[in-house]
């Protein structure tokens, strides 16, 4: 998870990530798109195959690259754990709100 | 109020009080959340601690035995939550600015803190048609206390998605049930 999250907080390899996204691509349409060069474009890959986002398969002589669907499932499951956390705290809040609001309209409101 | 409506359509439709999270920039995550009720309802919500303590809770198990609040520039707050385990968890800090029922900003520093230095929190409120939309905005020292933050899913009680990651992973199919029921 921390490779995964790692991998993708540089800008140029989330970009990689949501280019990919829209199918796998030669990594020359990836340095076109990006406007990086490809040494940069090779190593920003070779962290996001080491995080197991990636995978390269090689066709006659084009190395194309595909994203893996794994640690990004993973990663959205974590986050929506702790999204929940956040979340089930305002609608606690939510609640308390109603009741304040229903308190305020029997004895009407109080200046501060 | 339905708090459960669809995914992808935040904030657009007026009955909606979904929770975003979100990065900016390299050093902040930022936190908005609508409320159905005057900004006067909900500035008390988050300040008066014997409200505060009935729902900054966490997941279940967790009760919130300590919450002082000094709300002044300069003055000080402290948060303790305890587990039924016997765990228990603080932070606190330094209010520097408040505009009531408008504006917080303080530090915030947990106990034992996983990333290094104080991060800044920045809250403001909007109202609008009796309807409260809160935006909370957190500072970090360095980007890399903010993606150790974002890697425990904790900051505040918080954990981030990185910039469009929801939207990423829409795409690739996988969203679940991703409103809490």
């Amino acid at each position: 998870m921390m490779e995964t999250l790692k991998a993708l907080a540089e800008p140029n390899r989330l970009q990689i990530v949501e280019l990919l996204l829209k199918g796998p691509r030669p990594v020359g349409e990836l340095v076109d798109e990006l406007g990086l060069r490809q040494p940069q474009v090779s190593k920003h890959l070779r962290v996001l195959s080491e995080a197991g986002l990636v995978a390269v398969r090689v066709d006659a002589q084009r190395r194309i690259y595909a994203l893996q669907p794994a640690p990004l499932k993973e990663l959205g499951t974590w986050v929506e754990k702790y999204r929940r956390v956040w979340e089930e705290n305002f609608q606690r809040m939510d609640g308390l709100l109603e009741e304040m609001k229903r308190k305020e309209k029997k004895h009407g409101r109080k200046k501060r | 109020m339905d708090a459960r409506s669809d995914k992808g359509t935040t904030m657009k439709n007026s009955g909606e009080l979904k929770l975003t999270l979100t990065t900016r920039g390299e050093r902040e995550i930022v936190m908005t959340r609508a409320f159905d009720a005057p900004r006067r309802l909900v500035f008390d919500a988050l300040t008066k601690p014997e409200l505060v303590r009935r729902w900054l809770l966490g997941p279940a198990g967790w009760s919130m035995p300590v919450c002082e609040i000094d709300l002044k520039a300069g003055g000080k707050y402290r948060y303790v939550w305890r587990h039924a385990n016997g765990k228990e968890m603080g932070m606190g800090g330094v209010y520097r600015e408040i505009v009531p029922r408008e504006r917080i900003v303080c530090t915030e520093l947990f106990d034992e803190a996983w990333y290094p230095g104080e991060a800044l929190l920045t809250m403001n409120l909007v109202e609008k048609d009796g309807r409260t939309v809160m935006t909370n905005t957190i500072l970090y020292v360095s980007q890399e206390a903010r993606d150790g933050v974002l890697r425990s899913g904790m900051g505040s009680g918080i954990a981030v998605s990185y910039d469009r990651l929801a939207e990423l992973l829409g795409a690739e199919g996988t969203e679940k049930s991703a409103t809490p029921v």
